[in-house]
């Protein structure tokens, strides 16, 4: 409870920043918190927006099935044979670590504008976390759990469905978090400059007119649904990290 | 430990884990045997770990038989080999006749050091894993879960997760989940490695009652003196790496017998014996971990 | 070399190999890209003639500023945090769910609140890569066995010497993995900032390249950034895995 209040204590702090920078950067840069609230009530109020919401979600609910059930069935892969578990992992932490945005033009020239585009860059920003994490996941199983499934018979099928994934999921579920990230990510950014539609589309078109109040109400919006989904996950990781423990 | 009363009655009524009619003590039967078994590994730098061996070895259906030996001496590896879990280099396995040859034959079942319970399962269920992979009906896994759970003292943990129990719990888990497979061939890897020295001595005389009750074949690994002269009709010493058996000690106890033995005088003489034959192997074997190699 | 190191150069060699068999084939359209070989053949003659030094040199000045802020940042803050439980417990909700919020919708409002210079580049970098670096140092920081501390305790540290001698070198693979993170997030939030609203450095460089349908250039960057990215990131793993290796992991 106390933890509660002061994470209040710790949100009413950014807001008071916030209405800081609004008075140190005036109207045309920042606007004020109060404002911003406000352009959101409206934005929430108006068909268009909820538009572009079920854009921007619809886009990124295919490029994270893309992306979990690919860097998943890739991570296990990985993680089970130990061999091309080793061969891979370099390679997967440099693509990780690559400035994907470079890859944009490639991605616009192949699938072209619209739907598709997006939904493959927030899929190339998703699938090799959760590969990553997937693979780690399955490679740090007590090995004694594989020896119990020799000793108890199991089939391949078996061992995969009763024990490795079962027993992998706290981490899985740590790496779809951090794959819903990244691939909202990569999904926003693909609207900012190739699209007509969609969340990240509204904001770039806010800067265009120099309307700050929706430009912000815009983020304001994405970054609150992105933390609650966020949260969740996060709270089911922590049960399932728990449970382990 | 109410739980843990031995409920021969039922045993007898085919409700327990024998499958058949116990053996009646016919120790001349061979139930597995192991000839010129040696097991080699790659090394880290290029080289080659000579693990084990040349071992043989003969363990008669329904006999308790138990190996000790000083750290890394590759008492883990015979177990491994036997069981089928690695495939030896040289020399041949037989498992009730047949040849095992790293697979694990069905009727042989492994309680390991490691606490192998599944965290994600409930106890009932952790129990009923390996039964329900084999695709037995849901009438005959709840009869032999619900015994497995009342033999090994489960009876109020039945819905618990592993997380909430004890260490020695959680061995009886894994115990348990074993039993319910009715292995002919029991193998026992350190299962109380990781216990209290309280707590060892009672899940010893389970393992008595449980060795009894079901007529299976026991093979414990250990490193504990003690533990070993307890239990055992017959005691393997291996010396150090690569390890060989270099001593075959016969306890001569009753098959009725628990930890109250440990106050006979044989015992201390069988442990006295056991020290004497393992001390310089144990010194050999301090000095090679010391080089490393 | 071991085994895997060779299979995986085979792999990758074999992967660019197939590129260009596709590329020189037909199979992937020259408008779509041109074949690696014709990549790095422009890279070569770009970085010859010097033209886009001034773009390489300014993204690497503002990822290392970004890098180096993220870290020594990350590691102050973190500490801070770790030394308040409280205040710790009070924002650890927020730091969790940090990398869920889209910040390149920010990077617009920065440059209206900086303007269109080098500052709300290096500012995305050092956002995007800081708090990766805060959580790692905390959680580095909470993995020091106790025992470590009594015996500095024991021997008579204080508590700089303490933090210099015991704290660190045992938070130090907690603290490498903030780091790997922090160079490729640096890297990731300049580049793509650049990219997305910039008039110099590499990421804009592509951009406009991909704009006027110069793909011989812009693929030719790609490259380099590829290339760049691997490099840095295969030098910090070699170190790690030296240090490691010392600690027998």
């Amino acid at each position: 409870m106390r933890q509660f209040f002061d994470s209040l204590v710790f949100a009413a702090v950014l807001v008071a920043i916030w209405q800081g920078l609004h008075w140190f950067a005036g109207d045309i840069a920042i606007a004020s918190p109060g404002v911003t609230a406000e352009r959101a009530m409206v934005l929430l109020g108006s068909p268009s927006f909820w538009g572009h919401f079920r854009e921007t979600f619809s886009a990124l609910g295919y490029a994270l099935a893309i992306a979990v059930l690919g860097g998943m069935t890739i991570g296990l892969v990985l993680g089970l044979h130990r061999l091309s578990g080793e061969v891979a992992e370099p390679i997967l932490v440099s693509l990780y670590s690559l400035p994907k945005i470079t890859l944009y033009p490639l991605i616009l020239l192949i699938f072209g504008l619209g739907m598709s585009a997006k939904v493959a860059f927030g899929a190339i920003h998703g699938i090799i976390p959760v590969a990553i994490f997937t693979m780690g996941a399955v490679k740090t199983i007590a090995p004694v759990y594989f020896k119990t499934a020799r000793v108890l018979q199991l089939s391949r099928r078996q061992l995969v469905a009763t024990v490795v994934i079962p027993a992998a999921i706290p981490e899985l579920v740590s790496g779809l978090r951090v794959g819903f990230s990244l691939t909202l990510l990569g999904v926003l950014i693909g609207e900012m400059f190739a699209s007509q539609r969609g969340l990240g589309f509204l904001v770039m078109n806010a800067i265009g007119t120099l309307d700050v109040p929706t430009m912000m109400a815009v983020v304001l919006l994405l970054a609150l649904v992105a933390v609650m989904i966020s949260a969740g996950l996060l709270y089911l990781d922590r049960r399932l990290h728990h449970r382990v423990a | 430990m109410s739980g843990s009363v031995v409920d021969m009655a039922a045993a007898q009524r085919g409700r327990g884990f024998a499958r058949e009619p116990k053996p009646g003590g016919d120790m001349a039967e061979v139930h597995a045997e192991l000839t010129g078994v040696k097991r080699v590994y790659p090394g880290a730098d290029g080289g080659s770990v000579h693990a084990l061996g040349p071992v043989d070895l003969k363990l008669a259906r329904g006999e308790f038989y138990s190996v000790v030996g000083p750290s890394g001496c590759g008492k883990s590896t015979l177990l491994d080999v036997l069981a089928g879990l690695s495939a030896p280099t040289e020399g041949s396995i037989l498992f009730e006749g047949r040849e095992v040859a790293g697979r694990v034959p069905p009727g042989i079942g492994v309680v390991f050091q490691e606490d192998a319970s599944f965290p994600w399962l409930t106890v009932q269920d952790n129990i009923a894993f390996g039964l329900r992979r084999a695709g037995t009906d849901a009438a005959e896994v709840d009869r032999r879960v619900s015994y497995a759970i009342g033999f090994m003292g489960l009876k109020d943990f039945r819905k618990a997760y592993p997380a909430q129990l004890s260490g020695g719990m959680r061995q009886r888990v894994c115990i348990a989940r074993t039993l319910v497979m009715q292995p002919r061939l029991i193998l026992l890897d350190e299962p109380f490695g990781a216990l209290d020295a309280q707590t060892r001595l009672l899940m010893g005389d389970e393992l008595l009652k449980l060795w009894r009750e079901t007529g299976a074949t026991v093979m414990l690994i250990t490193h504990a003196l003690d533990e070993a002269a307890m239990l055992s009709d017959r005691i393997g010493v291996m010396s150090a790496r690569p390890g060989r058996l270099i001593a075959d000690i016969r306890t001569e106890w009753p098959r009725e017998r628990d930890s109250r033995i440990a106050a006979e005088e044989s015992f201390g003489a069988i442990t006295s014996r056991l020290w004497g034959l393992l001390r310089d192997e144990t010194v050999k074997a301090a000095g090679m971990s010391g080089s490393s190699r | 070399m071991k085994r895997a190191t060779w299979i995986r150069t085979l792999v990758v060699i074999g992967f660019v190999l197939l590129l260009e068999g596709l590329c020189r084939w037909g199979v992937i359209g020259r408008m779509t890209m041109i074949p690696p070989s014709e990549m790095a053949d422009q890279l070569w003659k770009l970085l010859q003639s010097g033209r886009y030094n001034g773009h390489i040199f300014e993204t690497l000045g503002n990822v290392a500023v970004a890098f180096v802020s993220a870290v020594v940042g990350g590691f102050v803050i973190g500490s801070i945090l770790h030394s308040l439980p409280r205040a710790r417990r009070a924002i650890d909700p927020f730091l969790a769910t940090y990398y869920a919020i889209p910040f390149f919708a920010f990077y617009p409002l920065l440059v209206v609140i900086f303007g269109l210079n080098a500052a709300p580049i290096i500012l995305i970098g050092f956002l995007f890569g800081v708090v990766a670096m805060i959580i790692n140092t905390m959680n580095g920081l909470d993995r020091i066995p106790r025992v470590l501390i009594k015996t500095a305790r024991v021997n008579g540290l204080g508590p700089l010497r303490t933090a210099w001698l015991i704290k660190l070198p045992s938070a130090a693979p907690q603290l490498f993995t903030g780091i790997k993170l922090a160079i490729a997030y640096s890297f990731i939030g300049v580049i793509a900032a650049e990219f997305i609203m910039s008039t110099s450095g590499l990421g804009y460089s592509i951009a406009y390249a991909f704009n006027n349908f110069d793909n011989r250039t812009m693929y030719a960057l790609m490259l380099f950034i590829i290339t760049l990215v691997t490099i840095v990131n295969a030098f910090f793993h070699v170190w790690e895995r030296r240090i490691m290796a010392r600690r027998g992991q």
